[in-house]
């Protein structure tokens, strides 16, 4: 036993499979410790906001300022604030008023914004302009001017007493806050949904569903698929046949519609994670079954078995003691492989809408089903469906990795 | 008492009250043309304290006769006396009290032992199976004891040990221990000597002979070898094609053989001081 888990722990493949898995489980133990909570929550009014550290407005200008001259904070300011709209809209102006454009970058702010300076007259009339296009530029100008002026910005408060609003205090741009200062800052590593949920925060939660529906269904199917198996072939005869027939039966249906059938017929509200994830065995134990018989076949024959039998145990016995433990490394590599696809079908199954209830727990394939019905990836809100595409290829990967790992161990056919 | 010298006592038993008997077994493996008769219709008595071996080539069908006498598979026709009556073992208790009076070697000691249990667990479910299950644990320590001196095995040595841990020798004379322990009325050996080595195999043998006496039972030993039946056999049955072609006393059926099988097997036999005879098997080669 122990020299058997060390052979496993010197495969390579076993070992990097093994590292993911680990690691997601850590993150998915860890992370609701740190930040503790309903993953549910909505916390944002919009959606889909970006990931990133967001700072309270209001409380960063309550924060203490520290002044502080940066040489590239004007530059940075005109560069973020000038948008690509506007700057089409000058180099049109340039254009029209017959100024030799052939040089200048459009990204470049900095000789932009000297041209603009140098060139731009209000009064300059081109022929055929509507007066709507004229005005237009004359508020872009405008706007361009306000940008480079060096206001600041006025705080004002209402007065009590007289009601009018009264000035309490100003920021101007040279004024800085300590983001540690600022009492209330939310970093959200990955932005927030279409219901404004932290995505992170669910996303971990929904690993743990997730993997707890891969392993109930990993474990039906297992379960069933062994005890038929083993029925079928160490009793042999009449019940192997009725066995095989029935999974023939099932094998032939495929295993997906019958699944979505299921599912179908069972109402939203009675479908909870854990059912979902026993109706996923219910349909794929199939193969566990049909592999297990053969390799039970291959066992009842063997002297050990017939010693056993000699020595007068029960069938119960024979199958416990002298047949499972034989086939038990090819049992577990079929249980990892089953709790992989019983993690994807519960995937498939929520971006059809027939996955588990919305309004308990997130799953991964129903932070999928949210993001493909809010059209995340027609609105570039990559966050709301990536991390989840990638954490279940990671998963399914890791497991997949690890079984090939151990049948590289239990089979010395694959040995190198 | 060397195993030559057993040979030379060979003792009449057709007196002797039957232990095993069959008539006109019959196996059938498969249906219509791919059907294949392993065992023929063959009819055999053994009695007790007999000590008998069923020689044949590979795939005459000795060890599918052998798992039929087991009742670890049934016979397609014919039937099985044990001790002059029809044995019964329809159900698991019925087998369980069969099995009480008949044991097995077999072949590959290797593949004879469940490998995730331990030495003592093997030998203790002998002592549980002849009813010892409610002796204290020092007594069955000193059977098992007794049992594993017997065949020239330190118990205190092996307790706590797996079966992997032992030589094929050594596993094959935990087999014999497993007997001692059994006490069966009969016991059948599937040319348990064919995979170890010679020295290992007059011990094994030594001692299968020696226990054959210590509990007077029946020994029924499978092997292909007709020079190493004719040394430590009462009785011989040479079986071809799943039928038996001779049998009798192992002086009249060696040394005056009668069917061309026998003499053939006979001549098989590498001789140390003669030209080894290879004509029989050119004849098969020619065929």
């Amino acid at each position: 036993m122990k020299n058997t888990l060390r052979q496993v722990f010197h495969s390579p493949k076993f070992v990097g499979g093994f590292v993911i898995f680990a690691a997601i489980l850590l993150l998915m133990i860890i992370y609701p410790l740190i930040n503790p909570g309903d993953p549910l929550e909505m916390i944002g009014v919009n959606t889909f906001a970006k990931p990133g550290t967001y700072v309270s407005l209001y409380d960063a200008t309550k924060a203490k300022y520290e002044p502080m001259r940066l040489a590239d904070a004007e530059d940075k300011r005109l560069d973020a604030y000038l948008s690509a709209e506007d700057r089409v809209a000058m180099v049109e102006w340039f254009d029209l008023a017959g100024i030799d454009i052939s040089n200048l970058d459009i990204e470049d702010t900095d000789a932009l914004m000297d041209m603009w300076n140098d060139n731009y007259d209000p009064a300059f009339k081109v022929k055929g302009m509507t007066k709507a296009k004229v005005n237009y530029f004359r508020r872009l100008d405008n706007s361009i001017q306000q940008l480079q002026s060096a206001d600041v910005i006025v705080l004002a408060d209402t007065n009590e007493e007289t009601g009018e609003l009264e000035e309490t205090g100003q920021v101007s741009k040279t004024d800085y806050v300590n983001v540690n200062s600022v009492v209330n800052v939310k970093f959200l590593p990955l932005g927030t949904d279409n219901f404004g949920r932290d995505v992170f925060k669910e996303l971990v939660s929904a690993i743990g569903t997730s993997m707890l529906i891969g392993l109930l269904a990993g474990s039906v199917a297992t379960l069933i698929g062994l005890t038929l198996g083993l029925l079928a072939g160490y009793v042999g005869g009449v019940v192997d046949d009725i066995i095989m027939f029935v999974t023939n039966v099932f094998t032939v249906i495929p295993s997906f519609v019958l699944l979505i059938l299921i599912t179908y017929s069972i109402s939203q509200d009675q479908r909870g994670a854990a059912v979902v994830g026993g109706v996923i065995g219910l349909t794929s134990w199939t193969w566990t079954t049909r592999s297990v018989r053969s390799q039970v076949i291959s066992l009842r024959n063997r002297d050990h078995v017939n010693l056993s039998k000699l020595s007068g145990h029960s069938l119960v016995r024979i199958v416990l003691t002298d047949i499972l433990p034989y086939i038990a490394s090819y049992v577990v590599m079929a249980f990892i492989l089953q709790v992989s696809s019983g993690i994807l079908a519960e995937a498939q199954l929520s971006m059809l809408g027939l996955g588990p209830k919305m309004t308990e727990v997130p799953t991964l394939g129903l932070m999928m089903n949210w993001a493909m019905l809010y059209s995340a990836h027609t609105n570039g809100s990559w966050w709301a469906y990536f991390p989840v595409i990638l954490t279940i290829a990671l998963i399914s990967f890791s497991l997949n990795l690890m079984n090939t790992g151990l049948d590289q161990v239990f089979n010395p056919t694959l040995r190198d | 008492m060397a195993v030559s010298e057993k040979a030379m006592e060979q003792k009449d038993f057709t007196n002797k009250p039957l232990c095993l008997s069959g008539r006109g077994v019959t196996k059938v493996f498969g249906m219509g043309d791919k059907k294949t008769v392993a065992v023929d219709h063959v009819d055999f008595d053994f009695h007790e304290g007999e000590f008998v071996s069923i020689v044949g080539e590979s795939g005459s069908g000795k060890t599918t006769l052998s798992k039929m006498l087991l009742g670890l598979s049934n016979a397609t026709e014919g039937e099985i006396l044990f001790q002059g009556k029809p044995r019964d073992i329809s159900n698991g208790k019925k087998k369980k009290e069969y099995w009480k009076g008949i044991q097995a070697i077999f072949q590959d000691p290797f593949s004879s032992f469940n490998t995730f249990h331990k030495i003592d667990s093997v030998l203790l479910d002998c002592i549980n199976m002849r009813g010892g299950k409610n002796l204290s644990k020092e007594e069955k320590t000193a059977m098992m004891t007794e049992a594993c001196s017997f065949v020239n095995l330190k118990f205190a040595e092996l307790t706590n040990k797996y079966p992997f841990e032992l030589s094929g020798g050594q596993m094959q004379r935990l087999m014999i221990a497993r007997i001692f322990l059994m006490k069966p009325k009969i016991l059948l050996a599937d040319e348990p000597t064919s995979m170890v080595d010679a020295c290992s195999r007059a011990t094994i043998l030594d001692m299968l002979l020696n226990l054959r006496d210590e509990i007077g039972m029946t020994v029924i030993f499978i092997t292909h070898d007709i020079g190493l039946a004719y040394y430590i056999s009462d009785t011989v049955y040479i079986m071809e094609h799943g039928k038996f072609v001779e049998y009798g006393k192992a002086d009249e059926v060696i040394l005056e053989p009668k069917a061309a099988y026998t003499k053939r097997l006979i001549s098989d036999v590498p001789k140390i001081h003669e030209e080894w005879d290879l004509s029989t098997v050119d004849l098969l080669t020619e065929k």
